[in-house]
């Protein structure tokens, strides 16, 4: 992407400019500020309106009993204690474990595996490769929406399916587990070229030197992958992980469009929790109670990302 | 790194001793890529079917009776002609607003010098941490407060409150010698106009990045839409009127459901097979640290 500047970078480096006594009034000098400030208003103001200021305030309502109507009342610490006696809340934090474990590792383990068959010469590549990622640019929603026509326990293209091959019927929206298992496949059928798409780009820096000379040495195609590939991934794995534990974590659009959360609580996630206590359940109420789901949301992301930079900053020193 | 795999298909050397290995590297890529495509053939043929067809017993992989009547009854019956201008006005002008802020600034990181810079980048940085899912309330009181509910800009300002791209577009500009913009400067123009008319047209790939992806992220954007447009239908975009409405109206009638959802992808399909190496270069980035 850096490729045009650099072509004309190495035009000009060595071409036209002079250096003079004049260069002090380059772009560098120190008076710049004010056009630095000119520069980064813009952005600035927005994002401190818009998410710094909102987060500051996240904290403050969520030491509040607040309503719509404008009722205040100091709760102190009580919203936080009201979400540790919920059960529902432990259901979410639950189902969001569940959707976690299934979507991240297994998401990543189909990715590499289709990244490994695409890997190297196969007529038709490009074809697979974008049809594969294709699902990856359609919405959250729209791809909840399709699961839940898919999955429709009645009339649904897996049912029919199910049928043909003799198989029972299954209680995909009227069951909490099958629902789950649901909105997981879908997730996974929308999340996998991406797994896939990072780990092509890793497969690509693997030297295929090596694995002749493993080759040469006697090594299976397993113990090749085992032992040379797959560790020489390892920033690609540690990459992955980290996005998609994000991602999973925080869903949202795919489930609430497949099952609004249910039946009962069954797919009910963190994030859909925060929005049924505050806004679906009886309109927007409880937005105190809301307030301090959204802080939990936000101390278990900056641990994830915590944990990435402390590793992070490990394995640049090892480097 | 990432565009060159996609570029560059075929890097290791062909083995022909693995000719049996191939054909079964080709079987299991068309069942893997046959099940990928499979659900949004399923879309395209229900959004094809007429309702006796679809609740019909049996499995159908072909529209018995082919028909258009899913196209027109969610458009005659909803305003959803309306809902996709609201998205498209949505989509457009949050990518005007964030891409323009987003060059701006980065800009001011990569190449301008200024007191508590590297303060302010942190400052910047901690907020890509801050999950937009858990500052929704606070957004709700804000966008109250400024009078913004019950209009799109509620949407709109809120969403366009974004920060990766100053990243991407401060790693571009960094690249861009400073040679070439003081160059510029000693002809006469000024800092903004060395940016405007030596820098940017450096920036056509990471241009395409930004807005394709901001776009995308736009015309798909769901959780703070469905706080900020709730109760008023139009000014639904249409991914809140899918969920908020016709989910609701249409609970057995997935055919016009389907048709909404076919036509809600259909722009951002047809850009990502377009510019397919942009999305790709974009959504391997995004989320670097």
């Amino acid at each position: 992407m850096t490729g045009a500047a650099e072509r004309i970078g190495g035009a000009t480096a060595g071409g036209a400019v002079r250096r003079g006594p004049r260069r002090t009034a380059g772009p560098f000098r120190a008076s710049s500020g004010a056009v630095a400030t000119a520069f980064l208003v813009p952005n600035v103001v927005l994002i401190v309106v818009f998410t710094l200021l909102p987060l500051v305030y996240a904290l403050v309502i969520s030491f509040q009993d607040l309503d719509s109507l404008g009722g205040t009342k100091w709760a102190g610490l009580g919203n936080y204690a009201e979400l540790l006696a919920d059960p529902v809340f432990w259901q979410s934090a639950a189902n969001t474990g569940v959707f976690t474990l299934f979507t991240v590792p297994v998401g990543m383990a189909i990715g590499l595996g289709i990244a490994v068959l695409l890997n190297g010469v196969l007529p038709g590549r490009a074809v697979f490769r974008t049809i594969i990622f294709l699902p990856l640019v359609v919405s959250g929603v729209a791809t909840g929406v399709l699961g839940a026509w898919m999955f429709d326990q009645n009339n649904g293209f897996i049912d029919k399916f199910l049928h043909v091959l003799g198989l029972p019927q299954v209680q995909w929206q009227s069951s909490g587990g099958w629902a789950m298992t649901a909105v997981i496949l879908m997730t996974l059928w929308q999340r996998i070229g991406f797994d896939m798409l990072i780990y092509l780009a890793g497969l690509q820096g693997v030297d295929p030197a090596v694995q002749e000379a493993a080759t040469t040495d006697g090594a299976s195609g397993w113990q090749r992958f085992r032992l040379i590939t797959f560790p020489l991934l390892g920033p690609s794995t540690f990459f992955l992980l980290v996005m998609n534990l994000i991602y999973s974590f925080q869903v949202f659009d795919t489930v609430w469009a497949m099952t609004r959360g249910g039946p009962g609580y069954g797919t009910t996630t963190i994030v859909s929790y925060a929005y049924r206590v505050a806004f679906d359940e009886h309109g927007p109420q409880l937005l105190g109670y809301g307030a301090a789901v959204g802080i939990v949301i936000y101390l278990v992301t900056l641990l994830i990302t915590g944990l990435q930079w402390r590793f992070n900053a490990g394995r640049d020193q090892a480097d | 790194m990432t565009s060159s795999t996609w570029d560059t298909g075929a890097a290791a050397p062909p083995r022909k001793r693995h000719g049996r290995l191939l054909w079964l590297r080709i079987a299991v890529a068309v069942i893997v890529t046959i099940v990928m495509a499979f659900p949004l053939y399923w879309m395209l043929l229900t959004a094809f079917s007429t309702r006796g067809d679809l609740y019909a017993p049996g499995l159908q992989l072909w529209p018995a009776h082919f028909t258009f009547q899913n196209f027109v009854r969610p458009f005659q019956e909803f305003p959803v002609w309306r809902w996709f201008g609201n998205s498209l006005v949505v989509a457009v002008v949050v990518t005007v607003i964030t891409v323009v802020c987003n060059l701006l600034a980065g800009y001011a990181f990569a190449k301008l010098r200024f007191r508590g810079r590297n303060a302010l980048f942190l400052v910047l940085l901690s907020t890509l941490m801050i999950p937009p899912q858990a500052i929704i309330v606070p957004q709700f009181f804000i966008s109250i407060g400024l009078h913004l509910y019950g209009g799109l800009w509620a949407v709109i300002l809120p969403e366009a409150a974004a920060i990766f791209g100053v990243f991407l577009a401060r790693q571009f500009f960094l690249a861009v010698p400073d040679e070439l913009i003081e160059a510029a400067q000693l002809d006469g123009a000024g800092r903004f106009r060395a940016f405007v008319s030596v820098v940017l047209p450096l920036c056509r790939p990471l241009l395409a990045v930004l807005v394709l992806l901001t776009f995308m992220g736009e015309w798909n954007a769901f959780g703070w839409p469905l706080v900020a447009l709730s109760g008023n239908q139009d000014l639904f975009t249409v991914p809140i009127g899918i969920v908020g409405t016709l989910q609701g109206q249409y609970t057995s009638d997935y055919g016009a459901i389907m048709a909404v959802n076919l036509l809600m992808i259909l722009p951002i399909v047809a850009l990502f097979l377009a510019f397919q190496r942009h999305f790709v270069e974009g959504l391997s980035r995004s989320g670097l640290r």
